[in-house]
């Protein structure tokens, strides 16, 4: 019960953290801001403000926070009818996973008014996730694992055990592989023995949670350890750190990426066996019969996922 | 330990009879991830074919000393340390047709396929026969690359290697990124046919 009470209080703190830069942003006479289309930042004012300041683009100074140098070009300001609200057109798309510093020089009598416009982190972590889930699915769109996933698509309970598996494994390598690379490889410049640290962290953790589990819950084991066996010479387990380390990702980051790949070998494994049990009732050529009609059917399971394409939620 | 196959053999056992793509469909995920030109098949099909050799000699120089219960770990990382050096030297020599392959090269790493001919064949085998085991692997490995990166490429943008052969693009559909599966199903059926009707006209005479 004690560790219960300890672990919510824990993620309580670890989510105000994340929600305190939004709770910071809104005050002065700037009220409210975000990003609105591609090229576009939204801004509320707290009173009416004075148009023809506002309106003259020479006022402001855009920039990412990463890089102050590089200014952004600003096209034009549309300020709305109440002189409460203005859309900040630039020249070329934001990268609206930065965060964007903006000075307006002279409005309301003030010298200089600074904001900062950052999506809602949350929001942004939340992205991480379902694009690893759906709309960069490592099956269906990136093709990774392929063995394991024709292998083990034959029965639904078969496939939920693997999936439940191995988006286990996934995460704890992913967050153990974080570690190793942030704290031990790049510090010593080792980063080119990525492949070897990786592949030996990921069977050190199937072996471990292999060992572990053979002692604390016997009952999971009996369930789930057969599958574990395949879990180490797996492409999909593999490419989360791969993929951490060339995106330069961070802890929360990296949970969230390893959590959909998982999620997202698991419901590939869960449609395409789903598939498979109806398929054994229908009458399938013989020449078609085993592999060949499953890869068929994942062409048109990839086809459905390349409409994920372009979802974004935040 | 006795191996009664000849080195010709051998390599024809892997581009056959032994087919890593077609026969044992594993290492399926290049296959259909990056075969869309011929080129790439080409040069991933080098990388697995490197990896495979010199993984094949070095575990069948070492088989004496390897004990048998660690042996899957040091199978890992012989494999890993192989990749590793391709990795390095296509990102260092090629870096554009590196860049196409994206993850794949140091995907090698967990390729079914290595690990399991050094656990059947490579372990118990002298030095020379490993080789020529490792290079029919590899080569059967390259072999099924390139036909998939040939239909898909032909098919797909008229041209092979880069060169307009056909002047025009007969089915668009090929070189979309998700049209692999269905080339290598569509080839896997192509295959059986082949096979069951040579089998009954076998049985017919």
């Amino acid at each position: 019960m004690m560790n219960g009470k300890a672990l919510s209080r824990i993620l309580g703190a670890a989510l105000a953290l994340l929600f305190l830069p939004a709770v910071l942003q809104a005050a002065g006479i700037i009220s409210d801001n975000s990003f609105g289309d591609d090229n576009e930042i939204m801004v509320e004012f707290s009173t009416p403000v004075d148009g023809e300041a506002v309106q003259n683009t020479d006022n402001y100074t855009v920039f990412e926070e990463n890089d102050p140098d590089i200014r952004l070009k600003l096209e034009e300001v549309v300020l709305a009818p109440d002189n409460m609200s203005a859309s900040l057109r630039f020249a070329a798309p934001l990268n609206t996973t930065q965060t964007h510093v903006v000075k307006i020089e002279g409005i309301s009598g003030k010298a200089e008014e600074i904001f900062r416009v950052s999506k809602s982190y949350l929001g942004y972590l939340f992205s991480v996730l379902i694009g690893s889930l759906l709309i960069k699915n490592f099956v269906f769109t990136k093709y990774l694992g392929l063995c394991v996933f024709f292998g083990t698509s034959k029965k639904k309970t078969t496939a939920k055990g693997m999936g439940v598996v191995f988006t286990l494994v996934m995460v704890a390598t992913g967050i153990m592989s974080w570690f190793f690379y942030q704290y031990v490889l790049k510090p010593y410049n080792l980063t080119f023995l990525q492949i070897v640290v990786f592949i030996g962290l990921t069977s050190l953790t199937v072996q471990a949670i292999d060992t572990i589990l053979r002692k604390v819950n016997p009952v999971l084991f009996n369930s789930f350890g057969v599958f574990l066996v395949l879990v180490i010479a797996n492409c999909v387990v593999i490419a989360v750190p791969l993929i951490m380390a060339s995106n330069e990702y961070n802890f929360f980051e990296t949970f969230m990426l390893s959590l959909g790949a998982g999620g997202g070998f698991l419901l590939a494994l869960y449609l395409m066996s789903s598939v498979s049990e109806r398929m054994r009732l229908a009458k399938i050529p013989p020449t078609f019969q085993g592999l060949p009609i499953a890869f068929i059917v994942a062409g048109q399971f990839a086809m459905a996922f390349l409409g994920f394409s372009g979802l974004k939620l935040f | 330990m006795a191996n009664d196959k000849t080195n010709f053999q051998l390599v024809a056992n892997g581009i056959l009879a032994e087919n890593p793509i077609f026969k044992l469909a594993l290492s399926m995920c290049p296959a259909v991830g990056i075969s869309t030109t011929v080129m790439n098949g080409v040069m991933l099909g080098i990388a697995v074919l490197f990896v495979q050799v010199f993984s094949s000699v070095t575990i069948s120089l070492f088989k004496n000393v390897i004990h048998p219960r660690i042996r899957i770990p040091t199978y890992t990382l012989t494999i890993a340390t192989w990749v590793t050096v391709i990795d390095l030297t296509l990102a260092a020599a090629l870096p554009e047709a590196y860049a196409k392959m994206g993850i794949f090269v140091k995907i090698i790493v967990a390729f079914a396929i290595i690990t399991m001919r050094l656990e059947m064949f490579a372990c118990k085998e002298p030095v020379q026969a490993s080789f020529w085991d490792g290079l029919g692997m590899g080569l059967g490995f390259l072999v099924g690359m390139v036909v998939i990166g040939f239909v898909r490429e032909l098919l797909g943008s008229g041209a092979i290697l880069g060169y307009d052969v056909l002047g025009f693009k007969p089915l668009l559909f090929f070189i979309l990124p998700s049209a692999g599966f269905f080339v290598v199903g569509l080839m896997m059926a192509f295959f059986n046919y082949i096979e069951i009707a040579y089998k009954r006209s076998k049985g017919q005479k």
